[in-house]
């Protein structure tokens, strides 16, 4: 515990990992010789092959002894070689070092994989925007990817033309970009009773943020001439098995919705509606259809299967609600967060996102001691509604046993809940719509655990 | 140009954006035909809008559940293997109040489909759509008020004479246990509901002094595999080897000096301040899974109803492989018995024949049973 306070100048292995202890011990005790380089030379030989044992403890960059550190002092092949041609990939991949951070299910959430979750690393994202390949997953009979010359939207019910239009169609129109995020009604399910999961990716992994582009679904609607007077709701349709179908109330529908075609500059993923999926923004993702092929206008909703037997919210008296849409405001600290482990005492960066379905954030604050006393938190730019807005402040750990906390405030002046005035009106199994502050204890070992704390 | 032309033309070119946004967009998109909107208009709403003609018995309904239902949701629909379970939970007494009382005094271990939809035609609509599982939207219009007419037998809500049609659907609706069970009054429809929880964003000295409340169990803690594998290897943080106890790591043990590795004993891995000598393992990159069969038995769902090595409907790979290992022609049987279903080797309930499947990939999913049904790389 206390060697780092007797030996301010400390060694860690590279990296890679690949230098032998011995020689790494000689190194830092003798210096470089010229022998010694020539053993390292042949480590880089092998260190690709080596590099999946990766140290699991940080690297300092104090400097090991007077010779310094051998990742300097001996120039490693990728600066010594020549490197790879243009387009050897000719669809960009993340780095080899990179696969820690995937989609990942939670295992005995679900039973059957096509009807299930895949939850988004955000322990290890950046700002606000999901990478389309670690965007979060939830199907209800499983994805295809649907040819676009193929593929149809139909816009019918209380319409003067019903229409179809073809994926030409609608990339000929007038379109717009939009950044928002996407949560699913029933992030944070987990945690209504007591904590269940260890890590962020499965208390908030149903949560992403794209750039979205396509055409505001008031165009279409325009287009077919819909009913203004009676045209009160309209119900959006997938094109797989399930068929997924939602209610949307038409003043939403004008608002702000997106026939959508792109995701962060390309097309959609297949696993996220290829070619089309509705953006339905600041409600859960159960609205946001993919494979999207039909809108229907109408004058009272539907009470679909996923209105009427799943994403309803059971109240302790035994009530449900129904049509349950916004995602209220919601911050979660994602690093240091659950399952991580602080290296050290002294200077860390606090980081998280925050979010709300009624608008943009006004503000972030961070506690350290469990609720008690608060700092608020830089926001990063852009700030913009209904979309993810990253959060940084400054933490100087002591050493000593800490919960970190988040609470963010959007522009309506709605304050996010602590999980015990949710449960008071809520009970513990409503499942859906949990935007309770999460707690991260912080051990004195470093270790971030998950916990309720109020 | 004289500078009025100019401005007349101006003139004139506005005019005529602006006729073109006023008008529709020309030559994008076409009127739906209506062989078109009846293919694809199939939804039906509570009033019963939408639902086409036709009836079903009890008894109809039966012989196609215990076809193509009953794997999934037990004979009876009350099976938690594959789904939550459809029916139970519900009463005489809830039918006559129309709500459910396990609902509110929670004294159902899980809420079925019956103890929670209030309206038939969401049944109706979900099984017309979306059911068989594999084969959604194969059901004839008759099937389908067949199957739902059995389902709410099951329930006990219709006898087992009972025929369901668009005549009398409307009836049944008024009798369902839970049809008083919903709410729309609450503040999570419109973006501009009210909110029924209210925080106050206190700085200082707030509340009371916060007490834990609810942490992780040790069981959880690696229950999502080694969190080490699951964060990067670099940066200001790593996961936590959860292979290890919570307690075994401490603080500062990642950065011994040297000399003090020197004067550890010969073998023993770079981890002073650590007890267990393992805590030293490297946090690794996650290996991704490569194996064909094993993928092709997820992505068509064959996991739904078979277990690695265990029982669920069917019998778990690593069983069949045992059984079927090293004989004869097993092969060959298997292959047929995936494409054309069966009954009677492992158990009464059969195995629908999975007939939209390549042979390519049945081969391969065959093949990786026969080879010991090996679950992923860890």
């Amino acid at each position: 515990m206390s060697n780092d306070a007797k030996h301010p100048g400390r060694l860690v292995r590279a990296p890679e990992n690949f230098i032998d202890r011995d020689l790494a011990i000689a190194i830092t005790n003798d210096g470089l010789s010229e022998e010694r380089r020539g053993f390292l030379r042949k480590s880089f030989v092998t260190a690709g092959a080596l590099i999946a044992a990766g140290p699991s403890f940080g690297q300092n960059a104090k400097a090991p002894s007077a010779a310094g550190d051998p990742n300097i002092l001996t120039l490693p092949q990728h600066a010594t070689t020549l490197g790879q041609p243009v387009a050897a990939t000719p669809y960009g991949q993340p780095s080899k070092f990179e696969t820690n951070l995937q989609r990942r299910q939670s295992p005995g959430l679900t039973r059957v994989p096509q009807a299930s979750v895949s939850f988004a690393p955000l322990q290890g994202l950046f700002g606000i925007i999901t990478p389309n390949g670690l965007h979060f997953e939830r199907h209800h009979q499983g994805w295809y990817d649907i040819d676009p010359a193929k593929h149809r939207l139909m816009i019918n019910g209380l319409v003067k033309n019903p229409k179809v239009y073809t994926m030409d169609d609608l990339m000929r129109l007038p379109s717009v970009s939009r950044m928002h995020f996407i949560e699913c009604g029933a992030n944070s399910a987990t945690e209504w009773g007591n904590v269940a999961v260890p890590t962020v990716q499965y208390t908030h992994g149903m949560l992403s943020c794209c750039e979205f582009t396509g055409v505001p679904l008031s165009v279409l609607l325009d287009d077919c001439g819909f009913d203004r007077k009676l045209g009160k709701f309209v119900l959006a349709e997938g094109g797989d098995g399930s068929g997924m179908t939602r209610t949307i109330a038409m003043d939403r529908a004008l608002d702000d919705v997106i026939v959508a075609y792109g995701m962060n500059g390309e097309m959609l993923r297949p696993e996220n509606g290829y070619p089309l999926r509705l953006v339905v923004p600041g409600v859960q993702g159960v609205s946001w259809v993919k494979w999207l092929r039909r809108i229907e206008v109408g004058d009272q909703p539907w009470a679909t299967k996923d209105e009427a037997i799943h994403y309803i919210d059971l109240m302790p008296n035994g009530q449900q609600r129904q049509y349950t849409s916004v995602q209220e405001c919601k911050s979660v600290i994602t690093s240091p967060s659950g399952g991580q482990r602080l290296l050290d005492k002294g200077f860390h960066n606090i980081t998280g996102l925050a979010w709300s379905g009624r608008g943009k954030i006004k503000r972030v604050d961070v506690s350290a001691d469990g609720g008690r006393n608060w700092r608020t938190a830089r926001l990063e730019s852009p700030v913009l509604t209904k979309c993810l807005t990253r959060f940084n402040i400054d933490w100087t750990w002591n050493g000593s046993p800490a919960i970190l906390q988040s609470r963010a405030i959007d522009e309506t002046g709605y304050v996010q809940p602590q999980i015990n005035q949710l449960r008071a009106v809520r009970g513990t199994r409503s499942i859906y719509h949990n935007n309770a502050i999460q707690s991260w204890k912080i051990a004195a070992s470093g270790e971030v655990s998950n916990v309720q704390a109020y | 140009m004289s500078r009025l032309t100019d401005f007349v033309l101006a003139i004139a070119l506005a005019a005529s954006a602006s006729a073109a946004v006023a008008q529709t967009y020309a030559n994008v998109g076409r009127s739906a035909t209506s062989k078109e909107i009846a293919a694809w208009d199939i939804d039906v709403r509570p009033d019963f809008k939408g639902l086409p003609k036709g009836s079903g018995t009890v008894a109809r309904g039966q012989e196609i559940w215990d076809g193509k239902c009953a794997s999934c949701h037990g004979s009876f629909g009350e099976s938690n293997e594959v789904f939550m379970p459809l029916v139970g939970g519900t009463t005489k007494e809830d039918m006559k109040s129309g709500r459910v009382a396990a609902l509110g005094n929670n004294s159902q271990p899980q809420r079925t489909t019956l103890m929670k939809v209030p309206t038939v035609s969401t049944l109706w609509d979900y099984i017309n759509r979306a059911m068989p599982w594999t084969a959604p939207k194969t059901l004839s219009t008759d099937e389908v008020y067949a199957v739902t007419a059995y389902l709410l037998n099951l329930g006990q809500i219709v006898p087992d004479n009972f025929t369901l049609s668009d005549k009398n659907i409307a009836d049944v609706q008024k009798t369902m246990p839970n049809r008083h069970g919903m709410t729309q009054a609450h503040g999570l429809w419109k973006t501009n509901g009210k909110a029924d929880v209210k925080n106050a964003a206190c700085m200082t000295n707030c509340g009371i002094e916060p007490k834990i409340h609810s942490e992780l169990p040790d069981f959880a803690r690696g229950a999502h595999g080694n969190l080490a594998q699951q964060n990067r290897t670099f940066g200001p943080v790593r996961g936590v080897d959860t292979a290890q106890p919570a307690e075994a790591v401490k603080i500062g043990a990642t950065a011994q000096p040297p000399a003090t590795v020197k004067n550890a004993s010969a073998g023993t891995a770079a981890s002073v301040g650590t007890t267990a000598p393992a805590s030293a393992k490297p946090a690794e990159l996650a290996k991704p899974a490569d194996n064909d069969g094993l993928r092709l038995v997820k992505q068509h769902a064959c996991t739904a109803c078979h277990g690695m090595s265990n029982k669920i409907v069917g019998p778990g790979f690593t069983e069949i492989a045992g059984k079927y290992q090293g004989k004869a022609g097993a092969e060959a049987q298997m292959i047929a018995k995936v494409k054309n279903g069966g009954s009677g080797a492992w158990g009464p309930i059969p195995m629908p024949p999975q007939t939209h499947i390549k042979d390519a990939e049945i081969k391969s999913m065959v093949g990786w049973i026969m080879s010991g049904a090996k679950a992923e790389t860890k």
